[in-house]
């Protein structure tokens, strides 16, 4: 690991000191959000797993009966059926916080007076597939609503799960390593010129020694 | 209020207007990248999009992927499921964790 360019002075030591210390408090604590993120999505993405295969097992059933209406009618008269909707879904969103990361909690209103009376046609002209269809598409309604709901969450967790690894593993096997490998380098420079003084001070004192050996034999 | 859109062949997706959808019935990828990014810039929360449509665009999909809105959601059309809608769940999984440990068991 390189060392970082800095002068090896003790200033400049301390300072080092610190920032590990700031560098490993942020990696135990991007750690554990990491981990409680995955935590929080394993869970997620395995009910949206369950909650898709029922979707899509719901979906086909629709379109099935879909399918058989629309050989039965004539596509003038489906259209026309279909025309004026009777019911209207609005959602409205409020966003929930896991972990710091806003995903959407969607609250979908329906603004039909009767949940059962959800045909905008009449029944003449109708073939009873259609109905089946329909109502069928309506009891799947709200999970279909929550299964777009829940792999948006997903989306943004992954997003976030896979950035705070990023800033994980930056931390763990670059800026650490690094920081210590510098800080190191300053203690041995710092001991080295200490060990370098102490002998230039014991050689001048060995010199001053000899000096004053000599004038006292010369006086 | 947000509301809730379709996107897809008319066959699949007709009888979502009964429930209270928008519906777009498209009859190609160029027309649903349209209308896909016109929702999205519109007030849309949530889009259906059948995965005989998704497959064509599917960089136009992803584009929205990081953010809060739209949320795009492929369903079967009528022609069957592709396994698209299992495929997005796979890659998040895959993108968060590195390697795919929810689908070992089955073939998807």
């Amino acid at each position: 690991m390189a060392v970082m360019r800095v002068n090896p002075t003790r200033m400049e030591l301390t300072r080092l000191k610190k920032r590990l210390q700031v560098a490993r408090r942020g990696h135990k604590l991007l750690k554990d959000k990491r981990d409680e993120l995955m935590k929080k999505f394993l869970e997620l993405v395995r009910r949206n797993k369950e909650l898709r295969e029922k979707v899509e097992e719901s979906m086909m059933k629709v379109h099935s009966s879909f399918l058989i209406a629309r050989a039965v009618m004539s596509s003038e008269v489906l259209d026309e059926a279909l025309m004026f909707p009777k019911q209207n879904v609005s959602i409205s969103v409020s966003t929930k916080n896991i972990m710091s990361v806003d995903v959407p909690v969607m609250n979908f209103e329906t603004s039909s007076d009767n949940e059962d009376d959800i045909y905008p046609y009449g029944y003449a002209t109708t073939s009873s597939e259609l109905d089946t269809a329909i109502s069928t598409l309506s009891r799947v309604l709200p999970d279909l609503l929550e299964l777009s709901q829940m792999e948006k969450s997903a989306q943004l967790l992954a997003q976030e799960i896979e950035r705070t690894r990023r800033r994980v593993n930056a931390l763990e096997y670059v800026l650490i390593p690094q920081l210590e490998e510098t800080i190191r380098y300053i203690t041995m420079k710092l001991d080295e010129n200490e060990r370098g003084n102490l002998t230039r001070l014991m050689k001048v004192k060995d010199m001053m020694l000899e000096q004053a050996r000599q004038a006292a034999a010369n006086r | 209020m947000y509301k809730i859109g379709v996107i897809g062949d008319k066959d699949s997706i007709l009888g979502f207007k009964a429930v209270g959808f928008d519906v777009y019935p498209i009859t190609g990828p160029k027309e649903a990248e349209t209308v896909l990014h016109q929702l999205a810039g519109d007030n849309y929360a949530v889009i259906y999009i059948t995965e005989q449509i998704a497959k064509e665009i599917v960089e136009d999909i992803d584009k929205y992927k990081d953010e809060m809105f739209p949320a795009i959601v492929p369903i079967p059309g009528n022609q069957g499921s592709l396994g698209i809608g299992m495929q997005g769940v796979k890659k998040s999984v895959e993108r968060a964790i590195g390697a795919d440990i929810l689908f070992n068991d089955d073939e998807v």
